[in-house]
C-alpha cells in the first residue's frame, strides 16, 4: 500500500504543565485507507496520545469533532484529506472564540447557554391527546432544514457578532433553534419567543454577514431563519 | 488519591435514548437526579439511528401488537424473553406517541399522521406480508429522537454532568448498589455519586469489533462496571452484523433504505436475496441478510477489484423519494463511499452493529443475577436499561425498529422502577462501601504509575482484529477456542496499559485507557459464551452445528434453549432458562425460521 507524509501544525495547550499555548509541528504517514481528517488524527493521537481533540460517531452527526481547519471552521470526521493542500502544513486549532479547556477542545457552556436561552423545546399546554397531534405533511415541511442542527458550533463560533457579544447574542445555533419551533405548527409560545427576542442584542446583532451558512457541515442556513423571525416581528409589530 | 462524595436520589449513567427517558421519569417526579455522561447528551450514539422506531400505530395500513410481539420472537429465534417482549410490543404505541408530545418531528401521512415505513423482519398478520411500522423522521429519527429527549430534560431541568466518564459501580458486601465513581474529564477531580438508585442507560460495546457501525465512545463501560462488580453478563455471543455497512468505512447505511425500495444485488447483478427468503426478500431478518451476503461474497460473486463487497442499489427509486425519505443516506453515500446514490449503487458489507446481550434485567428494568436457587433475583438499587441491559427482548437476533423501541420503554419502565423504589426507600443513604471506591482508586493508581507497559492504541487494534477474525458472521469451531486463548492474552497487555500522558486536563488518553478496560470484559465475555455455545441459533452460526433435519438451521433447542451468563470471576459460565410464558397472550411456539 502507498503511503505518503502528511505535515500539520497544531495548536497545543495544557494549562496543567504549559505557560501558554504553543504550534506542535507533527507529521504521519497515511494510506489510502485515511480518507477524513479525524482518521489521520486518530493516527497523530497513536503517535502523540498528549493531543486532546472530541469526536465520537465520526460520521457528521454527533457534531462532536468540529475544529478549525486551515482557518476555517469544520467537522475532522467530513473532511476528507484530499481536500486540504499537502504542499503547507495542515494547520489545526480549536473553534475560535471560546476558551480553551486544552489543545483543540474548547469550553462551551457560552454556546449551550445561548442555545438553553431560547427554550429549546416544544411549548404546549393543552393537555396531550390520546394520539400523536395532527401535522400535515406541508405544516411538517416547515422543520426542514431547522431540526438536523447538531449543535458542533461551527457557525456561532464562525461569527463575528457572536465573538463580539456572546453573553447577549444569541448566535446562529440559537438562533435557528428558535426558529425551528416558532415553526412548528404544535408549539404555541410563538408570541413569547418573539418577545425574549425582540431585543437589540439576542436577535439583532446578526448583520448578514453570513459565515454561519458557508461553514455549517449539515447544509443549513441559520441567515435565512433569522430573516425569517426578522419578517414575522416586522408583521406583527404593523 | 483524594475524592469527594456527592449525594443524590438516583444517579443514571449515560445520556443516550434511554439515559435520557429514564431522566424524564425521575425529573419530572421532582427527585435529586445526576445524569452522568462521558460526551454532551445529544453526541450520544443514538444520535446515529436511522431508520425508525417501530409501533404498531396502523396509520398506513392495519397493524397489531400481537403481530409485532410474534415477529420480534420469531426474529430472537425464540431466544427473547416472551413476557417483556408482550410489555414491550404492548407499550410501543404510548412511548411513542409521548415522543410526538415532546415536540419529535415525525414524518407525517397525508392524514397529519405519524409517517411509518416497512422494516425488515416486520409482518402483518403472524408472518404473512411486510408491513409499515417503522415511525420514521426521514432517515434521522435517532437525531430527531435524541434531541426531543435531551430538549424534555432541558425543560424538567435535569441536572446533568456532562463528561464525567463514570469508572466503578460502588456496591457493598450485601450486594446492594449505592451509586458509582466518576471522573470529571475536565479536573481529573474524582467524585462518589453516592446514591439510592442507580441507572445504568451505557450504550453497546460494538468498538470490540474492527469494522464496526459504532461510534468511538460505544466501549461497554457499563458492561464492564457490572462485571468488575461481580454481575453476570448475559447472552453476549450475540452480536447483530448489519447487512449493510458503507464498505471500507463502516458508516451505517439504514434497513429503510431498503423498506422505501432498495436492493442488494451481487456482482451479476442477480437479485440474490430472493433465494435465501423468497418471501420477504430483502425485508428479511438482518442476521438472515448479513449471512446470505456473506455467503455471496465467499461464493465468488463479490463487487470491486477484490469482489469483498455487494451493492445496495436505489436507482430505480424516483429522486423525490430518496430526497425526502433519504437525505443523510444520499449525503453519508457521497461522504463515505463517493457514490451519488441517485445514479450508482452503494458499495456494502456487513458490519458490526448491535450488541444484543448485556445486563440481565426483568421488564422492569431491574438487574437481575442467579441467587441460591433462584435465577432472577433483584440486585438492590440497580437497574439498567437500552443496549447495555439485556430484558431479553431482542434474543439470538434483534429486528431493525425495535432498538428504539427497548430504549423508550426500558428507560421509562427503569425510571418508574426507581421511583417506585425512592418513594418507598429510608430518607438516609446506606452507608458507602469503603472496599469498593478503594479498588478504582487503586485501579487508576496503577494506570498512572505504570512504567514499560503496552499501548493502548495497539492492544486495542489486537483485541478488535481478534473479535473480527475469530467470532464474526459465521463461526467455526477451532477459531473460536484459538480465539479464547488470543483474547486472554489480550487481556494480559489491558493489565499493564501504559499511557504518557500524565496531565489532569481533560486527559483523553487515560480516558481511552478506562475505556479499554471495559471494551476487554465484553471482549472476554463474547469470545468465551460463543465458543461455549454449540448450536447455531440467530447470530451466532457455526460449522460445527449446521442445518439438520433434527435440528433444522442447526438451532438445537433440546440442550440450548437458554441464556447464557458469563462470570469474570474466572471467566465461568453459568445458564437460565427462557421466558416462553408471555404476560396475558399464549406462549409463541417454538418453530423453525423462514422468511
Amino acid at each position: 500500500m502507498t503511503t505518503r507524509n502528511i505535515q500539520f501544525k497544531i495548536y497545543r495547550y495544557d494549562p496543567d504543565k504549559d505557560a501558554k499555548p504553543y504550534m506542535q509541528d507533527i507529521s504521519v504517514d497515511i494510506d489510502a485507507t485515511d480518507r477524513k481528517l479525524l482518521d489521520v488524527m486518530v493516527k497523530l493521537k497513536a503517535k502523540d496520545d498528549s493531543i486532546a481533540f472530541r469526536r465520537s460517531c465520526r460520521e457528521g452527526v454527533c457534531g462532536s469533532d468540529a475544529l478549525n481547519i486551515n482557518g476555517k471552521n469544520g467537522l475532522a470526521c467530513l473532511t476528507a484529506i484530499d481536500s486540504l493542500p499537502i504542499d503547507k502544513p495542515i494547520v489545526l486549532r480549536p473553534l475560535p472564540g471560546l476558551p480553551v479547556i486544552r489543545d483543540l477542545i474548547v469550553d462551551m457552556t457560552q454556546f449551550f447557554k445561548q442555545y438553553h436561552s431560547i427554550k429549546p423545546y416544544l411549548i404546549n399546554n393543552d393537555p396531550p391527546p390520546e394520539r400523536e397531534r395532527l401535522q400535515s405533511p406541508e405544516d411538517r415541511e416547515e422543520l426542514n432544514g431547522l431540526y438536523e442542527c447538531i449543535l458542533c458550533a461551527c457557525c456561532s463560533t464562525s461569527c463575528p457578532s457572536f465573538w463580539w457579544n456572546p453573553d447577549k447574542f444569541v448566535g446562529p445555533a440559537g438562533l435557528l433553534a428558535a426558529y425551528r419551533f416558532i415553526a412548528d405548527t404544535r408549539d404555541q409560545a410563538t408570541s413569547e419567543r418573539l418577545d425574549d427576542l425582540d431585543d437589540p442584542y439576542r436577535l439583532f446583532r446578526c448583520h448578514t454577514i453570513m459565515n454561519c451558512v458557508d461553514v455549517c457541515p449539515k447544509g443549513l442556513n441559520p441567515t435565512k431563519a433569522i430573516g425569517k423571525i426578522k419578517d414575522m416581528m416586522v408583521k406583527r409589530a404593523i | 488519591m483524594k475524592y469527594t462524595v456527592r449525594k443524590f436520589d438516583a444517579v443514571i449513567v449515560g445520556a443516550g435514548g434511554a439515559g435520557l427517558r429514564a431522566a424524564i421519569q425521575l425529573s419530572e417526579a421532582g427527585l435529586k437526579t445526576a445524569v452522568i455522561s462521558k460526551v454532551f447528551p445529544t453526541r450520544s450514539h443514538t444520535v446515529a439511528a436511522q431508520g425508525g422506531v417501530a409501533a404498531s400505530l396502523g396509520n398506513s395500513e392495519e397493524d397489531h401488537w400481537h403481530w409485532h410481539m410474534y415477529d420480534t420472537i420469531k426474529g430472537s429465534d425464540w431466544l427473547g424473553d416472551q413476557d417483556a417482549i408482550e410489555f414491550m410490543c404492548r407499550k410501543a404505541n404510548e412511548v411513542v406517541v409521548e415522543l410526538e408530545h415532546y415536540g419529535m418531528p415525525f414524518d407525517r401521512t397525508d392524514a397529519g399522521k405519524i409517517y411509518q415505513r416497512p422494516f425488515g423482519g416486520h409482518m402483518s398478520n403472524f408472518g404473512e406480508k411486510p408491513v409499515r411500522r417503522s415511525c420514521a423522521a426521514a432517515d434521522r429519527t435517532g437525531h430527531a429522537m435524541l434531541h426531543a429527549m435531551y430538549q424534555r430534560n432541558v425543560k424538567a431541568n435535569t441536572q446533568f454532568f456532562v463528561e464525567w466518564q463514570a469508572l466503578d459501580l460502588v456496591r457493598d458486601a450485601e450486594g446492594e448498589v449505592l451509586g458509582v465513581t466518576a471522573m470529571d474529564m475536565e479536573t481529573g477531580e474524582i467524585v462518589v455519586f453516592h446514591a439510592k438508585a442507580t441507572i445504568f442507560a451505557t450504550g453497546g460495546a460494538g468498538r470490540i469489533f474492527y469494522s464496526s457501525t459504532n461510534a468511538f465512545i460505544n466501549t461497554g463501560d457499563g458492561l464492564g462496571m457490572a462485571a468488575r462488580a461481580g454481575i453476570p453478563l448475559e447472552d453476549l455471543e450475540f452480536w447483530q452484523f448489519h447487512p449493510t455497512g458503507v464498505a471500507g468505512a463502516g458508516v451505517l447505511i439504514t434497513e429503510g433504505v431498503r423498506g422505501e425500495g432498495g436492493i442488494l444485488r451481487n456482482s451479476q447483478g442477480e437479485r440474490f436475496m430472493e433465494r435465501y427468503a423468497p418471501n420477504a426478500k430483502d425485508l428479511a431478518s438482518r442476521d438472515v441478510v448479513s449471512r446470505a451476503m456473506t455467503t455471496e461474497i465467499n461464493e465468488g460473486r463479490g463487487c470491486g477489484p477484490h469482489k469483498d463487497f455487494v451493492l445496495l442499489d436505489i436507482t430505480h427509486l424516483p429522486p423525490e423519494t430518496i430526497m425526502k425519505r433519504l437525505p443523510g443516506i444520499h449525503e453519508i453515500a457521497l461522504q463515505f463511499a463517493g457514490v451519488d446514490a441517485l445514479k450508482e449503487p452503494i458499495p456494502v458489507v456487513p458490519t458490526a452493529h448491535y450488541q444484543m446481550g448485556g445486563i440481565p434485567t426483568n421488564y422492569h428494568g431491574q438487574v437481575v443475577a442467579p441467587q441460591g436457587s433462584s435465577q432472577n433475583v433483584a440486585v438492590p438499587g440497580f437497574y439498567a436499561a437500552g443496549e447495555c441491559a439485556c430484558a431479553s427482548v431482542h434474543g439470538a437476533n434483534r429486528l431493525g425498529t425495535n432498538s428504539l423501541l427497548d430504549l423508550l420503554v426500558f428507560g421509562k419502565s427503569a425510571g418508574e422502577s426507581a421511583v417506585d423504589q425512592l418513594k418507598k426507600s429510608p430518607k438516609a443513604h446506606k452507608e458507602l462501601h469503603q472496599e469498593s471506591i478503594d479498588k478504582t482508586l487503586a485501579r487508576l493508581d496503577r494506570l498512572d504509575g505504570q512504567k514499560d507497559g503496552a499501548s493502548v492504541h495497539e492492544t486495542r487494534l489486537t483485541l478488535q482484529r481478534t473479535m473480527q477474525n475469530h467470532c464474526g458472521v459465521f463461526r467455526f469451531a477451532d477459531k473460536l477456542k484459538e480465539g479464547v486463548q488470543k483474547i486472554l492474552d489480550v487481556q494480559k497487555d489491558v493489565q499493564r496499559t501504559e499511557i504518557k500522558d500524565k496531565s489532569k486536563v481533560f486527559n483523553t488518553a487515560r480516558i481511552e485507557a478506562l475505556e479499554l478496560d471495559n471494551l476487554i470484559e465484553v471482549a472476554v465475555a463474547t469470545m468465551i459464551s460463543a465458543e461455549a455455545r454449540k448450536e447455531s441459533r440467530g447470530a451466532h452460526v457455526r460449522d460445527d452445528a449446521p442445518d439438520t433435519p433434527a435440528n433444522p438451521n442447526g438451532r438445537d433447542d433440546k440442550n440450548w434453549l437458554k441464556h447464557t451468563l458469563w462470570f469474570k470471576e474466572g471467566n465461568r459460565l453459568d445458564y437460565k432458562s427462557v421466558k416462553l410464558t408471555p404476560l396475558t397472550v399464549e406462549s409463541i411456539a417454538l418453530k423453525t425460521r423462514a422468511y
